[in-house]
C-alpha cells in the first residue's frame, strides 16, 4: 500500500533554540535514515519544504477567480515542513517507520500517515 | 438487524440464528473479500432474503452457513454493480463460493476484533465498532451502553471503517512483531466492553443482553489463541474473577450491592479457583502487567472470608504495583481506597483530595470523599459529596445506592473495589 508521510514542524524558531551542534546530528540522522529506507524500497519519493512563510496560497477568490496570498494555507503553530512517499505492507510498517522519524527528538514535531486514494 | 415481529416460527429461529453468528459471519464475509462495510451490506441483504426464504421452506439444516453463503454471494454482486470495485472484483472471482469452514470460528472473530481496535483508530471508536462489528449490537443499543446518542455513535463506526478501508488495516492477527502493541489495545477495548456492560445492562429490566458474556468469551478466545500472552491470561482471569461475583453484586429486583454488604456464600467458589488458576498460569510466564494485577487484586478480595480480613496491605502492594504500569489518577484513587484502610482516615482523605482536580467529574472519587468525611464526623460535607456524586452518574442502580446514603445522612461504606 501507498502512504504519505507528512512532516509538521513548528514554525516558530524551536530548532533555531536547541543546543548547539543538535540540529546537526539530527539532519545527519536524518540522511542516513532517508537513504536507508530509500535504499530498503519504502520511501519512494519525497522532499524537505522551505518554510511556510515561502509559501504562496492560490485560492477561489469572491470574484470567482483564483487569487493569491503570501504564506501557507493554514497560519498556525505547526506547518507541513516535508513528505515521504511510501510503498509498504501495511499501516503497521507504515507507523512502524514513521515512529522512527529522526526528527521526533524535537518538541512539536510530528509525522501525519495517510493512505494514497488507490487509483 | 431483524425484529422478527412475523408471525412465522422461522422469524424467532433466524433472530436467533442472527444474534447467535452475526458478528462471525460478517467477520467471515469481510475476511473473504477485504472490506468490512461490503461484509455488512452483504450480511444484511443476506438476512433479508433468508427471512423470505425460510418461511417458504422452513430453517435450513446449516442456517449460518446458508446465511454466510448468501452473504458471499451478495458481496460478488455488489461488487459486479459497482464500476469502481472491477479489480477487487477480478480477484474474487475466480474464488469458487465453497461452504463455509464452521472449525475455525474464533480466528474470524480475533481478525476482525484486531482491526476494530487497530491503535490508529481512536479508543471511543475501537471501543463502538468492537460492540457493533465483533459482538454485533445495534447502533442504538450501544449508545445506551454508552450513555451517547444513536447519531454520534453511528458517526463514529462510519468514521472507523472509512479509516480501515482506506488505510488498508487487515482484517487479521497481527504478526507476531506487532503482536505486543495491537495485543495491549485489543485487551484494553475488552475490559472497556465489559466495563461499560457492567453496570449499564444490569439494571432495572431483566436479563437483557449482557455485555459481560460477550466481554468474557472474547477474553476466552484471546486467552486460547494466545497462551503464552501472560496478559491475555491476565484479563481473562480478571473477567472470571469479577463476574464470579456477580450474582451477590445485585439484588433480584435490580439494586447495587456494595462489596462489604455483599453475601459472600453467594460468590461462585469453582469460577473464583478457576480464575486464580489462570492467574497463576499467567505469573509463571514471568511478564507482569496491569491486568494481572488487577486479577490478583481481585483474587484477594476473592479469598477473603470477609470485607473485615480482607488482606489490605496486600492490595495497597499491588496497587502500588499496578501504579507502575497505568498511572492514571483512577488507578490511584482504588489505591486510596485501600489505602484508607491501613492509613489514619485524614491521610487518607488527603490523598484522595490530592486527586480531586484531576477526577472532578468522576462520581467514584467523591462518593469516596463522603464516605471518608462521614468516618471523620464531617457529616455536612459529606451530603455535600454525596450529591455531587449523584449528579455525576446516569446509572440508575449507582444512583439509588446514592439516593439512600443522601437520606441516611450518614452511610457506611465505600461503595466497590
Amino acid at each position: 500500500m501507498k502512504y504519505v508521510m507528512l512532516f509538521g514542524s513548528p514554525s516558530d524558531d524551536t530548532w533555531a533554540q536547541l543546543p548547539a551542534g543538535t540540529a546537526e546530528r539530527i539532519y545527519e540522522e536524518i540522511m542516513t535514515w532517508w537513504g536507508q529506507h530509500a535504499a530498503a524500497g519504502e520511501i519512494i519519493g519525497g522532499e524537505r519544504l522551505q518554510a511556510g512563510s515561502t509559501a504562496t496560497t492560490i485560492r477561489l477568490g469572491s470574484s470567482s477567480k483564483p487569487e493569491l496570498a503570501d504564506g501557507p494555507f493554514i497560519e498556525s503553530k505547526e506547518e507541513v515542513s516535508g513528505f515521504g512517499l511510501l510503498e509498504v505492507a501495511d499501516l503497521d510498517a507504515a507507523i512502524a517507520l514513521a515512529k522512527t522519524w529522526p526528527a521526533l527528538q524535537v518538541p512539536g514535531e510530528s509525522v501525519e500517515v495517510r493512505p494514497v486514494f488507490a487509483m | 438487524m431483524t425484529d422478527s415481529t412475523g408471525s412465522a416460527s422461522t422469524d424467532h429461529e433466524l433472530a436467533a440464528v442472527v444474534r447467535r453468528e452475526v458478528a462471525r459471519i460478517v467477520s467471515a464475509t469481510a475476511r473473504w473479500c477485504g472490506d468490512l462495510a461490503l461484509a455488512e451490506d452483504a450480511v444484511a441483504d443476506a438476512v433479508v432474503e433468508a427471512l423470505a426464504a425460510w418461511r417458504r421452506t422452513g430453517l435450513p439444516p446449516r442456517p449460518g452457513g446458508w446465511l454466510q453463503l448468501a452473504a458471499r454471494r451478495n458481496a460478488l454482486d455488489r461488487l459486479r454493480r459497482d464500476q469502481r470495485q472491477q479489480d477487487k472484483l477480478a480477484l474474487l472471482e475466480p474464488l469458487p463460493i465453497a461452504e463455509p469452514d464452521a472449525t475455525d470460528d474464533h480466528q474470524d472473530d480475533l481478525a476482525l476484533l484486531f482491526a476494530c481496535c487497530h491503535p490508529a483508530i481512536g479508543r471511543p471508536a475501537q471501543l463502538a465498532l468492537t460492540l457493533r462489528a465483533v459482538i454485533g449490537l445495534t447502533t442504538s443499543e450501544i449508545a445506551r451502553a454508552l450513555l451517547s446518542q444513536d447519531t454520534a455513535i453511528a458517526q463514529r463506526i462510519t468514521r472507523a471503517k472509512k479509516k480501515i478501508v482506506a488505510n488498508g488495516i487487515r482484517l487479521a492477527v497481527p504478526a507476531p512483531s506487532a503482536l505486543a502493541d495491537r495485543l495491549d489495545e485489543v485487551l484494553t477495548v475488552v475490559y472497556l466492553a465489559y466495563n461499560e456492560g457492567h453496570l449499564t445492562t444490569a439494571g432495572a429490566q431483566s436479563r437483557r443482553r449482557d455485555l459481560a458474556d460477550d466481554a468474557q468469551w472474547l477474553a476466552d478466545a484471546l486467552a486460547a489463541r494466545f497462551p503464552d500472552e501472560a496478559e491475555a491470561l491476565g484479563l481473562q482471569a480478571l473477567l472470571v474473577l469479577l463476574r464470579a461475583r456477580d450474582h451477590a453484586r445485585w439484588t433480584p429486583d435490580g439494586a447495587l450491592v456494595r462489596l462489604e454488604d455483599q453475601d459472600r456464600s453467594l460468590w461462585d467458589r469453582g469460577e473464583i479457583e478457576r480464575g486464580i488458576a489462570i492467574v497463576e498460569r499467567a505469573g509463571a510466564l514471568r511478564r507482569p502487567g496491569r491486568f494481572q494485577l488487577q486479577a490478583a487484586i481481585a483474587a484477594l478480595h476473592a479469598e477473603a472470608p470477609s470485607y473485615a480480613s480482607t488482606d489490605w496491605f496486600q492490595i495497597v502492594t499491588l496497587y502500588d504495583m499496578l501504579r507502575t504500569y497505568d498511572p492514571s489518577p483512577v488507578v490511584q484513587l482504588n489505591r486510596a481506597v485501600a489505602a484508607a484502610h491501613v492509613l489514619p482516615v485524614d491521610a487518607a482523605l488527603a490523598d484522595v483530595d490530592a486527586l480531586a482536580a484531576d477526577l472532578a467529574d468522576y462520581s467514584y472519587l467523591h462518593s469516596v470523599r463522603a464516605h471518608l468525611l462521614r468516618q471523620l464526623g464531617r457529616d455536612a460535607e459529606a451530603v455535600a459529596a454525596d450529591l455531587r456524586a449523584r449528579s455525576l452518574t446516569q446509572n440508575p442502580a449507582e444512583r439509588a445506592l446514592l439516593a439512600e446514603r443522601i437520606a441516611a445522612g450518614s452511610g457506611e461504606s465505600v461503595g466497590d473495589d
